[in-house]
């Protein structure tokens, strides 16, 4: 009788091929999303870390970079939470991980520390354009005939204005006080926010890959070099995009045309930015890589050396059943190959961002390898399961769970870059530089 | 009054209530009995008595209301078959839900396996369920605090307040725990808390006919399952994980984890 009942299916069986012995419970229950969740966590802090190497540390040569870096991070910011809600069985109910959270778990934390970041973010931002925003409003002010769009955008700034018109010299010494200040205790708190991320995985015990005490590290340092990354290719693109539009005289195409109240950007200068900019970044993230393949290095070696029990199925795993996934794409073609395009010599702008397409597309295999691989094998260390992600989606499971919901979360953040940007130009240019 | 006095005097009275307060915080009677409570739920697992016969499996489906036909379940039966080179075959097939009916291992997606009577050394069944861990590590990362331990050691899951996100899954080194394909939550075997809490008996230990399963009071001396751990050769599984299982078992053998 029980045989022929139709089978019902339950989380994580549709795209869970199980082998050899696996308990009957055990699934790849923690999918795509939650593949993109550290990812995503990891390009907000990464791409905060970028701006604040020059607010914090003075690097005057990524001015330009990271003003953009800092207004995408912040669009990046709501994307990092939508993976975690999508994942969730009851999404309705998440925000109960702010109502009562039990702090003995290292997700509780997550909304806490990620509003804290997110109000630093934001103050930050306010600070850096508070000039800017008096400045606007002064000038749409001044203007008889607004469109309706600058009437909007009119009052969006006096809005968030806050009433804080003082523009003078003291007052713009003190914003740029804060802006310092909030982007040095931004680093430790953007570095949490992810190495919390990298907590999450690693205290969990019953996961032999996962159970390591550098893993908080490793995130961090892959997060940075993501951050970077992500930076230097949407910077090369949207200079493109901007160089473009500026040659045909196409300006209205770009968001933050009205914004800036200028139809002219100028072709050469835009040119010589992303060329100056994206070489020297490019300079900060061979550093971060090195330290991150250092890292991932010595986890490998550490757990080789001291083979625990576990050694025998994670070796299987590393050397077999993800073989290609962790050491082709990972570490050859997201890692070396890229480390070795940005050592060459005379590096220019379309390599260094292919390079960084690369790091990003070698930083998303470590996430996977990490949160997929972490599920390849059963709890018995005698059996496998096979992840398939769903690309067709059939149901509201297998879209969230499946490729429509990877790509969903992949393009938030540009479109919330691209309506921010027209509030806040991110390619900005302070106007005594624009004259040199 | 004026308002210095006024501040004065409040300062001195909240701090003198918290003061008396805390006190009756500190010898709340149900604490105490907490800490030394007279009933603390075990089991014990007679792994010779065994048969694979899964009666366990579906009394526990049935009374739980997880559905036959998903392939989840909050109990379930292992097999090993161990053979004369030392490799170790195991498989639970549905979770052992109709039992073991063929003498093929079931080894998922590499097909069934067929091993010649002659080449086996030995093969036993071992019954599995939630080990109702004193410091169970589903408790810890549950990141809303819906699933809890009880007074008498039992944990469980409130439905209506877990938020699905699989962590208390992924942090059992025991593997017992799944989403519920009907409510869509964590689910997990309670020992059957509604039927021993009104002094009846786990659906599994009732349902199994050769008495392989039983449940009782570790604190009660004359409680058969406690003077077993106490008297009796019992192992646990997976110790090294520090969650201190509460599943004691009979005959326990190397190959189980």
């Amino acid at each position: 009788m029980v045989e022929q009942l139709a089978p019902m299916l339950v989380h994580g069986e549709i795209w869970t091929v199980k082998d050899l012995f696996v308990l009957p419970n055990e699934y790849v229950y923690w999918a795509i999303q939650i593949v993109l969740y550290p990812y995503m966590t990891g390009l907000v802090a990464g791409a905060f870390v970028l701006s604040s190497l020059y607010h914090v540390f003075g690097v005057e040569k990524l001015k330009e970079i990271a003003r953009f870096a800092l207004v995408f991070s912040f669009a990046l910011l709501p994307v990092a939470m939508l993976p975690l809600l999508l994942h969730l069985m009851q999404p309705l109910r998440g925000i109960n991980v702010l109502m009562t959270p039990h702090f003995t778990s290292a997700i509780s934390a997550f909304g806490i520390v990620f509003m804290a970041y997110a109000c630093i973010v934001a103050a930050e931002i306010w600070f850096v354009y508070r000039e800017f925003i008096v400045s606007s409003i002064h000038r749409l002010s001044a203007k008889t005939d607004r469109s309706a769009y600058e009437g909007i955008l009119l009052r969006i700034y006096k809005l968030i204005s806050l009433g804080a018109m003082d523009t003078s010299k003291k007052a713009l010494g003190a914003d740029h006080k804060a802006v310092k200040f909030l982007a040095g205790l931004g680093i430790p708190v953007a570095c949490f926010l992810h190495g919390y991320a990298g907590f999450i995985f690693g205290s969990v015990k019953a996961n032999a890959l996962w159970m390591t005490p550098l893993m908080p590290v490793i995130f961090i340092c892959s997060a940075v070099v993501s951050g970077i990354a992500l930076c230097i290719v949407c910077y090369y693109l949207f200079m493109g995009l901007r160089k473009w539009a500026a040659r045909r005289g196409k300006n209205y195409f770009l968001p933050d045309g009205i914004a800036h109240g200028s139809s002219v950007v100028d072709y050469d200068h835009l040119r010589s930015v992303q060329e100056h900019e994206v070489k020297m970044t490019s300079k900060y993230l061979l550093i971060f890589m090195t330290l991150a393949l250092t890292l991932e290095a010595l986890d490998m070696i550490f757990r080789g050396y001291t083979a625990v029990k576990s050694w025998d199925i994670l070796r299987n795993v590393l050397f077999e059943h993800d073989y290609v996934n962790i050491f082709i794409l990972q570490y050859g073609i997201g890692n070396i190959l890229p480390f070795i395009m940005l050592l060459i010599p005379g590096v220019t702008v379309r390599r260094a961002a292919l390079a960084s397409i690369l790091v990003l597309f070698g930083v998303f295999m470590m996430r996977w390898n990490v949160v997929i691989g972490g599920q390849a094998f059963s709890l018995t260390f005698n059996g496998f399961m096979h992840y398939h992600m769903p690309i067709i989606p059939h149901d509201i499971e297998t879209f969230k769970e499946g490729l429509g919901g990877a790509l969903l979360v992949a393009v938030s953040p540009f479109v919330i870059f691209y309506f921010l940007n027209m509030i806040f130009p991110a390619f900005l240019v302070d106007k005594e530089e624009a004259h040199h | 009054m004026k308002r210095r006095d006024f501040l004065k005097s409040t300062a001195v009275f909240v701090s003198g209530a918290v003061v008396s307060m805390s006190a009756l915080e500190l010898l709340d009677p149900g604490e105490v009995l907490a800490q030394n409570p007279e009933l603390r739920w075990g089991f014990l697992v007679d792994t010779l008595k065994c048969v694979g016969c899964g009666m366990c499996v579906k009394a526990c489906k049935i009374e739980n209301d997880i559905p036959l036909d998903a392939n989840v379940t909050r109990t379930w039966v292992e097999r090993y078959v161990i053979t004369k080179d030392g490799k170790v075959n195991a498989d639970t097939p549905k979770g052992a839900l109709n039992g073991f009916t063929s003498k093929l291992i079931d080894q998922n997606a590499s097909g069934m396996k067929k091993i010649p009577d002659e080449d086996i050394t030995q093969a036993f069944f071992v019954p599995k369920l939630c080990n109702q861990c004193s410091t169970p590590a589903c408790v810890q990362v549950c990141p809303v605090g819906a699933t809890y331990q009880t007074a008498d050691g039992v944990v469980l899951v409130d439905r209506t307040w877990c938020i699905g996100c699989g962590y208390c899954i992924m942090g059992c080194p025991y593997g017992v725990r799944f989403f519920h394909p009907v409510a869509k939550v964590a689910d997990k075997c309670t020992f059957c808390y509604h039927r021993i809490s009104n002094g009846g008996n786990s659906a599994c230990a009732q349902a199994c006919p050769f008495g392989a399963r039983q449940i009782g009071n570790l604190r009660d001396p004359n409680d058969p399952v406690a003077k077993a751990v106490l008297n009796q050769r019992v192992g646990v599984l997976r110790a090294e994980y520090g969650t201190k299982p509460n599943v004691y078992y009979i005959g326990l053998s190397k190959e189980v984890h």
